[in-house]
């Protein structure tokens, strides 16, 4: 199987290497055709985006006006923090032009002359690794003005950096635009859309670093060969990202659509000590888990993992042994949303809180048999009333672990424990009360 | 209160930073990391002086230190170590790993030891699932770790 974005050339991110290898020719077969046949290609070719949502690259780029008198922009999703993702890091590192070259056919396609790619604040090295390549690529005339006379034409356009400085949130598109107008990385309320109201407020579109390192391929190649590649309706290849219990864990760029077992026991190496698999999260953590005794026959494609109740999310694949403690697992699931909660809306800045403090109950072997009706009340609580899909990222996995593992859960609570009043959730902030007075 | 002034060299790179943006605002985040790296941490007269070359009001500067977890509002060490303890390193044995530096160096979360060489983070996730577990110093990360293996970077930053 030929790997689209991360080819097994020695040396790719070099430029030169690049340039040899069929580098930057398509840039020059986009600027050639009108910017609408390249979104049309592109909307044929049935790219979905790479970042979570799986929505139609090429039809979202048609969403961007085509008459206005405001520049426009894109912007390039690299904050990759959700945990059990560690794929664009490999582009930075190994594929940094081909990124380049589809930041440049987007940029056309889309009619923007500027393209900001957000990065997270902790991938220092990969940033550095990015601005050489991008550096090289400026020198070189690929990039910026020297583009007028490097490809004859009256196009070009500028790519800046951003980095993050360490926030979760600013991987969702909006809070993202927001983190680049240098404000604090709150979601916005949509619509309006990018596409009308983006980066001050002008038109703009936002992709994930790994959907635009597709792009060149589909222009170089035609939309009906990435078409033809994996699953019809989610086609093209996924870069895997295999972490947990498994002997070989890592990235694999392998078609969409493999069977999960197949990506566990083949690629991965399988779990070590041949151990059972209890339970594995497909794409992410904020993705509902799948028992281990309900994987076979899954493919990891967006309408597959719909099917079975989850979802494609990053690619994210993290497994899980049948010695792991589930509690503690979704404890700290269920901590870091609450870390990484902006604040804004109440479902979710108290709701992250509660799930955690009754788990952390539930791990200290203090848990109610009520406290599993109460997760699962105060997880679809926040879902679907939050003004960012963080509220669905912190729920499902509470949620979907509880109901999915009921039987799991069960045994690690009691019916003995009642909880006193002043340790009930809505009650948890300091109470004038002495708790041991308190009878439920 | 001592006054904070950015170098020369800093101003002169401020200027290039704001240059990438049709106004000056968004240059808030990098220009809060080239304070840091002068002044070490994100002191109150460090955001009055940002504020003063961005034509912004403290207190928006105030929102964005405290939003964002990679500015520091306190000193940190020499060494500042990032522990990622989300899952997958946790299933990796990332708190044996927590646990062996907070001993080792006598520190909990976000604290600094007394001669001010090193201090302690739980950090979420830093991508690194793949080679979990890991530790970050400063910028750099270490991957592929065990207790014994991260006693060894202690150490040896501790020589250098």
């Amino acid at each position: 199987m030929e790997k689209i974005v991360l080819p097994d050339i020695k040396d790719l991110h070099l430029i030169d290497v690049y340039i040899k290898n069929n580098g930057f020719n398509a840039v020059k077969k986009a600027l050639l055709q009108k910017p609408d046949d390249i979104i049309d290609q592109v909307k044929r070719s049935g790219l979905r985006g790479r970042g979570g949502a799986a929505f139609s690259t090429g039809l979202k780029w048609s969403f961007m006006p085509k008459t206005t008198d405001k520049p426009k922009y894109l912007c390039v999703n690299g904050d990759e923090s959700e945990p059990g993702s560690f794929k664009d890091r490999q582009i930075f590192e190994y594929n940094p032009h081909q990124l380049i070259e589809g930041i440049l056919i987007t940029c056309y396609a889309i009619g923007a002359k500027t393209a900001y790619v957000y990065i997270r604040g902790e991938y220092h090295k990969w940033i550095k690794l990015f601005q050489k390549a991008l550096d090289d690529a400026y020198s070189q005339g690929y990039v910026g003005k020297g583009m007028k006379t490097k490809f004859q034409t009256d196009f070009f356009c500028d790519i800046y950096v951003h980095k993050g400085a360490g926030a979760y949130i600013c991987g969702e598109e909006s809070s993202l635009m927001n983190s680049l107008e240098g404000k604090r990385g709150y979601p916005r309320v949509k619509p309006p859309f990018p596409a009308q109201f983006g980066l001050w407020g002008c038109p703009t579109t936002i992709n994930n670093v790994e959907t635009i390192t597709n792009v060149p391929a589909i222009i170089n190649n035609g939309w009906e060969w990435f078409s033809k590649i994996g699953e019809p309706k989610h086609p093209g290849t996924i870069l895997y990202g295999i972490s947990g219990h498994v002997n070989k864990p890592g990235v694999y760029e392998l078609p969409s659509g493999m069977l999960l077992t197949d990506l566990i026991y083949n690629y991965a190496g399988g779990v070590p000590g041949n151990k059972k698999i209890l339970c594995v999260i497909p794409g992410g953590s904020s993705m509902p888990p799948l028992r281990g005794d309900k994987i076979e026959g899954v493919k990891m494609d967006a309408e597959s993992l719909k099917a079975v109740g989850t979802s494609i999310g990053t690619g994210g694949i993290i497994v899980m042994d049948e010695d792991t403690d589930l509690v503690k697992v979704l404890a700290r699931i269920a901590k870091f949303y609450y870390h990484e909660s902006c604040g804004q809306c109440t479902p979710c800045r108290e709701g992250t809180g509660w799930m955690l403090k009754i788990l952390n109950r539930i791990l200290n072997n203090e848990g109610s048999s009520k406290d599993l009706d109460l997760l699962i009340s105060v997880a679809s609580n926040i879902e679907g009333n939050t003004i960012c899909a963080l509220g669905e990222a912190a729920a499902w996995p509470v949620k979907f672990m509880v109901q999915r593992f009921r039987d799991y859960f069960e045994k690690r609570v009691s019916p003995e424990v009642l909880i006193p009043v002043a340790n009930k959730v809505h009650s948890m902030r300091h109470t004038a009360f002495p708790i041991a007075d308190i009878k439920e | 209160m001592t006054n904070f002034k950015f170098t020369e060299e800093n101003l002169k790179k401020i200027d290039e930073i704001i240059k990438k943006y049709p106004v000056k605002r968004p240059a808030v985040m990098p220009v809060l990391y080239i304070a840091q790296e002068q002044n070490g941490w994100i002191s109150q007269e460090v955001m009055l002086e940002v504020a003063k070359i961005l034509d912004m009001h403290p207190e928006e500067v105030l929102g964005i230190v405290t939003f964002y977890t990679m500015y520091y509002q306190k000193p940190m060490g020499k060494y500042h170590i990032q522990v990622c303890t989300n899952v997958s390193c946790m299933l990796r044995g990332a708190y044996e790993i927590y646990d062996r530096v907070k001993d080792k160096l006598g520190i909990g979360n976000m604290q600094v030891t007394g001669d001010k060489i090193f201090s302690l983070e739980e950090v979420e996730c830093m991508g690194s699932c793949g080679t979990a577990p890991m530790i970050a110093v400063n910028e750099d990360y270490y991957e592929n770790l065990s207790k014994e293996k991260v006693e060894e970077i202690l150490e040896s930053l501790k020589k250098s």
